[in-house]
């Protein structure tokens, strides 16, 4: 261990600053990349099915005024 | 399977999708495991640098991020050759989907170089070899981004960007050799494949864990963003219709 105490281990030896602001912006990247997977697939998945409901139930109506004609 | 079989079915977005899944897990799983412990390491336990004391601790985010812009970069490169040699559709898709993450390792590298320039520099830009052909494959990056958005044609914008990717590549060596061949404030490499490094191996070794995390990943992102792209590209063909509707994706 480097450090000897927690606040030791925060003021990096007055470059605290430096150390944590490159270490949050990795952690920031880090993140939002695995973010941006999980909610884009899922915002895809939802908007896809969406799709094939809207068409079902298009393809529905269509027969049902059809079938009412006749 | 033979290589040239092997070679055939890399080719089928199809393919790729039914076996890619658990690749996503075990490299995530691999990465967090790897990240944490790299991070830990580096952070709490390596010893302070003589010179610069706790600041160097900057290189455990610095260089990895470094090593995966360029790494991103060459598999885009070697995805845009196939692409225009072999037109296979996957590569195509790799080329796309790397994009983002190298954009964002690139900033990330640079962004942290920059906050470690200030302490041990004392400024937070120089106009350095380093720095500076970094900050071209930042552009190389944005301009694939933005070719593709400009073209509207899926094929002729795949094509565009693979010449792009395959001219770019001239960079990486410029980045990779600009500490030998220009005075440079900036530090030679850690790592080289000849030599043992210039740091002792409790300062070495975490880094090594975080480098191999970022490659897990890198590995782990590609492949989640592959297979969204091979859900969206390849929306039309049955395999995939099925797929949806099963809710089997």
């Amino acid at each position: 261990m480097s450090f000897g105490s927690l606040p030791e281990f925060f003021a990096m030896g007055g470059h605290g600053l430096y150390v944590w602001l490159s270490y949050g912006a990795a952690l920031l990247v880090v993140f939002f990349n695995a973010a941006w997977v999980r909610f884009a697939r899922r915002r895809y998945l939802r908007e896809a099915a969406d799709r094939t409901q809207r068409s079902s139930a298009a393809m529905q109506a269509a027969q049902e005024t059809e079938s009412g004609r006749l | 399977m033979t290589l040239k079989e092997f070679w055939h079915r890399l080719g089928s977005p199809r393919w790729f999708y039914q076996i890619s899944g658990p690749f996503g897990w075990v490299f995530g799983s691999l990465a967090m495991a790897l990240l944490v412990i790299g991070t830990y390491w580096g952070l709490a336990v390596a010893p302070p640098d003589y010179q610069q004391g706790n600041s160097f601790r900057i290189i455990y985010v610095h260089v990895p991020s470094a090593i995966l812009a360029q790494s991103a970069y060459m598999l885009m490169g070697a995805a845009g050759l196939v692409l225009l040699v072999w037109r296979m559709k996957l590569a195509d898709m790799v080329l796309a989907a790397t994009v983002p993450f190298g954009m964002s390792m690139t900033a990330l590298a640079l962004f942290t170089g920059a906050v470690w320039g200030k302490p041990t520099w004392g400024a937070w830009w120089v106009w350095d070899a380093r720095t500076t052909s970094m900050l071209v494959l930042l552009f190389l990056y944005i301009g694939l981004y933005a070719l593709r958005q400009a073209v509207p044609r899926q094929e002729a914008a795949g094509r565009a960007c693979a010449v792009l990717a395959v001219v770019g590549v001239v960079n990486i060596p410029i980045i990779k050799y600009s500490v030998d061949w220009w005075l440079t404030l900036h530090q030679g490499a850690t790592f080289k494949l000849t030599e043992s490094p210039s740091m002792p191996p409790e300062m070495w070794l975490p880094l090594l864990v975080n480098v191999l995390g970022f490659y897990c990943f890198f590995g782990a992102n590609l492949v989640g963003r592959l297979r969204l792209e091979i859900l969206r590209r390849e929306h039309g063909t049955a395999w995939v219709q099925e797929l949806m509707a099963g809710g089997r994706t």
